[in-house]
């Protein structure tokens, strides 16, 4: 490899520039926000991870022999609440968005960089207020709190652990904002709106989500609050209220959380495909409305978590039919993803065996998705394990793997140094093989009918849960095998030259690690953006 | 019990319907997932970068293929919408002749409850062949009701009734499965479901019926808690007359008419002034936290036998004729089953 020559960084970098943990604390630098962000998330995914850990072990026998049914609905609520709020929801975006969003841009920071700092503090508030009911005994509602259960029945700490999540979704809308106020104000010169990169677009379109539906999500878990702490009416039918009110509103919220998850995934994507094949990314323009798209009609398709839980069949018919109309824009950035690595200059570096791993996971994700719209499929599928499978494709195969991609491929930008190429290969595979042994059981398992939730189950479904176990233990090593090298990288990893990969983002025209303010000099944009052909002659290739 | 099984019994009508249609996707996504994932990998290694600093020739896209590759899943997709619809209507409407039996959930047993008088915990008995409906309700929080082998799920709900109906195929003992998280014991509220021939189903019903009818219960209900002294059969009491009036169409007072099904009675007895029956006056008092889930049950089944007969569901035919007579002796004189049949107050 031989990187292009940009002036070497002498003068003190993002990281170098101010010493002391203090100075951390108080930085108003989004690159060093985005790192306060990936130590929290990564050690709220090593904690929902072993409850996971936990689940599957006790999932190896058919009896509840390693804990008891309290103790298992707990860990199947705790790593859910987990895993969705402290790790899928800011995963990508607070961390790579963060990071990147403003480099990408040529912009010196994001357009509120204390909001900014707030964020984080929030998020770890509503973190710790989360964690903190978790060790004093748990809880047990599901991370769905569905009512009455969650309000009148459960014994557990539901409203600590909501008030945590209630908190931290201002950190979500704080985010939002800022990355939208950023991107309408703080472009470049020259950087038009299809010139963006497709990072861009699809942090765009997930920060307007983020902030209309997280209010929705707040109003809702403060209503649960309400009735569980002053019995006052609002879902229980004994009160007058009801149930499946509450279905509605949690998923008008929670369905669009699923496009924050996956349109960030989306965003990596499209820019591994790019760099890894030295192609601009195909139909740029359709990938791109496809995620404003996905944005839009994700709004509109909540009640496809509902068709058996009493709401009418033409309800049920609107809802099934959107659902397929918001598959169709995913359909089409796989297609033009596959169409960008034809006849590209395909290497098989580890960011690229991710972006390849999450083409094929979310493509089986997203067509089982199209049996979950179908109605009369899901009436015996839903609240199964094919329902669970089908979500960790897309959050599991498509988000985390994306964000594993991301990492690598930034890794250099953020750190100034390479990762070990040879591990981060066969962690990468293990990841996806691992992945694969752990969810495609589940699938089978949930046409059988083995209902989600369940401590304990009929003997016959042992074996295809023992296969599962066995996957869950080779994900979790290429899950621990990149925390190790990539810190180990951090400090004896060979130096990082400012683009190593050739890229064109502007991210790679700025040192590794950049400069507390990214750029020299506020940087000039005149082409659109994976001008490969543009560039050739500054990126040395022929 | 083997320790490994890959595909689900399938006993119902609706299993083979639902089988089909999930194999004919199945082939068919995995046919396009495979074409994909054959194109990537292809393109991967016939195109692996071979030099360091290659550039491909570029390629922005093409607006014929992206018309193709948009519309193309777009009319699958509707195909497929269609076909779950469908399956989705057939599995949401019960038909008429359908046996009745009463499912109540609660944290964590299901009590069923048969016309006859029968009753389980955690088992269901159904007959081979015969078109079985369930009205289902929670005593607390919300449940589901799930029978993999016939490929049927409703969620149960505290204050409302559900329901699901299945035709069973072949004789034999499938799982049932609460299916929606209902607190410490969820996995534990599961029982069976016995699939019969229609002479075993007999013998079976034979056994059971010690306390007489789901009807007869009712009755006795209905005379121990009053509603005898007001609910006249004979069109003078000062409530509406019950007599014919299961499944009729009812006009209320505030112009507004409802079936008087199920739901309406249940809610009638529990929320009596919701729906007031037009030329009524609303002086029926609730019985809200007097009845149990059960006895509403055997109440409607009481109201339900006393007409008009089963299968007798047929809509009441032009309009609704308005009643506006005083104190519901509107129709007297003339055929007691009006259009419009008074419900309750």
């Amino acid at each position: 490899m031989t990187p292009i020559k940009i002036k070497a960084a002498e003068s003190p970098n993002y990281l170098t520039e101010d010493r002391g943990i203090i100075s951390w604390l108080i930085t108003k630098d989004h690159k060093r926000i985005a790192l306060l962000y990936v130590f929290s998330i990564t050690g709220f995914f090593f904690i929902g991870g072993l409850f996971a850990l936990l689940m599957r072990l006790e999932l190896l026998t058919p009896a509840t022999d390693l804990v008891q049914p309290e103790t298992y609905n707990k860990l199947f609520t705790m790593h859910g609440i987990t895993m969705v709020w402290f790790f899928l929801i800011p995963s990508i975006p607070n961390t790579l968005g963060n990071f990147l969003i403003p480099m990408m841009i040529g912009a010196k920071d994001l357009a509120f960089p204390k909001l900014n700092l707030a964020s984080w503090y929030v998020f770890m508030l509503g973190g710790m207020v989360t964690l903190y009911s978790m060790i004093r005994g748990g809880v047990d509602s599901g991370w769905t709190f569905y009512v009455p259960f969650s309000s009148l029945y459960s014994t557990t700490y539901v409203v600590g652990a909501a008030t945590g999540i209630f908190i931290s979704g201002f950190s979500s809308i704080m985010t939002g904002l800022n990355f939208i106020a950023t991107i309408h104000r703080m472009r470049a010169p020259g950087l038009t709106w299809f010139r963006l990169p497709l990072f861009i677009w699809s942090h765009y379109a997930t920060s307007v989500i983020l902030v209309l539906a997280t209010p929705v999500l707040a109003v809702t878990l403060l209503m649960v609050g309400v009735e569980r702490i002053f019995q006052v009416g609002i879902f229980t039918p004994a009160l007058g209220g009801d149930p499946v009110l509450f279905q509605h509103m949690f998923w008008f919220y929670s369905h669009p959380a699923v496009y924050i998850m996956i349109l960030p995934a989306m965003a990596v994507v499209s820019e591994i495909v790019a760099a890894y094949t030295r192609k601009a990314v195909f139909g740029y323009t359709f990938v791109a409305m496809a995620s404003v798209s996905i944005a839009v009609i994700g709004f509109l398709v909540w009640g496809h978590h509902m068709f058996v839980a009493g709401e009418s069949i033409y309800s049920a018919m609107t809802f099934s039919i959107l659902s397929y109309f918001v598959a169709v824009p995913s359909a089409i950035k796989v297609f033009n993803w596959s169409a960008t690595i034809y006849k590209g200059s395909v290497s098989w570096d580890t960011p690229m065996l991710y972006a390849i791993g999450f083409i094929g996971l979310f493509t089986i994700g997203g067509m089982t998705g199209l049996f979950l719209a179908a109605l009369g499929i899901d009436v015996h599928v839903t609240d199964t394990y094919f329902v669970i499978a089908h979500f960790h494709y897309i959050m599991v195969g498509g988000s985390v793997m994306a964000y594993l991609g991301g990492v690598h491929y930034w890794w250099p930008k953020i750190s100034g140094k390479m990762y070990p190429e040879g591990l981060a290969r066969i962690s990468a595979m293990t990841v996806f093989l691992g992945f694969n042994l752990t969810f495609f059981p589940q699938f089978v398992l949930g046409y059988l009918g083995m209902p989600r939730r369940y401590a304990a189950y009929p003997p016959e479904f042992q074996m295809l849960n023992v296969l599962s176990t066995a996957g869950a233990s080779i994900l979790g090593v290429g899950y621990v095998l990149p925390l190790i090298y990539l810190i180990w990288s951090w400090r004896y990893g060979k130096p990082a030259p400012a683009n190593p990969w050739r890229a064109t983002g502007l991210e790679w025209q700025t040192p590794s690690p950049p400069p507390k303010h990214n750029f020299e000099e506020t940087p000039e944009v005149a082409r659109p953006a994976y001008d490969y052909e543009g560039m050739k002659e500054e990126l040395g290739l022929v | 019990m083997n320790s490994m099984q890959l595909l689900p019994e399938s006993a119902s009508v609706f299993a083979s319907q639902l089988d089909l249609f999930f194999w004919v996707m199945v082939v068919l996504c995995g046919a396009v997932a495979t074409g994909i994932a054959a194109f990537v990998i292809y393109s991967a290694v016939r195109y692996h970068r071979v030099r360091e600093n290659e550039l491909p020739p570029q390629n922005q896209g093409d607006l014929r293929l992206e018309a193709a590759w948009t519309i193309t899943p777009l009319i699958i997709f509707i195909g497929m919408f269609g076909w779950g619809a469908k399956l989705y209507f057939d599995i949401e409407r019960a038909p008429n002749d359908a046996l009745d039996v009463w499912v109540i959930g609660k944290q964590w047993m299901w009590k069923v409850q048969y016309a006859d008088g029968q009753r389980e915990i955690n088992s269901l008995h159904v007959p081979v062949g015969q078109a079985v409906k369930l009205t289902m309700t929670s005593q607390d929080v919300i449940h589901s009701f799930f029978i993999p082998a016939f490929r049927i799920k409703q969620d149960v709900l505290p204050g409302r009734y559900t329901e699901i109906w299945f035709r069973a195929t072949k004789p034999g003992q499938y799982h049932l499965f609460c299916a929606e998280y209902c607190g410490t014991k969820h996995s534990g509220m599961i029982g069976w479901v016995y699939a019969m021939e229609p002479a075993e189903y007999r013998n079976w019903q034979q056994q059971g019926a010690a306390e007489g009818s789901l009807a007869s219960t009712g009755e006795k209900l209905f005379h121990q808690f009053g509603c005898a002294n007001c609910h006249h059969f004979d069109d003078q009491g000062q409530c509406p007359n019950l007599r014919n009036l299961y499944g009729r169409t009812v006009l209320l007072a505030s112009g507004d008419t409802v079936i008087a099904d199920a739901p309406y009675i249940r809610e009638s007895v529990l929320e009596p002034k919701a729906k007031v029956v037009a030329g009524f006056e609303p002086l029926m008092p609730t019985f809200q936290g007097m009845l149990t889930e059960e006895q509403i049950i055997a109440l409607i089944a009481y109201i339900r036998s006393l007409g008009p007969p089963a299968g007798g569901e047929t809509p009441a035919s032009s309009g609704s004729a308005p009643r506006t007579g005083t104190k519901g002796i509107g129709a007297a004189g003339s055929t007691s089953i009006n259009e419009t049949v008074p419900g309750k107050k």
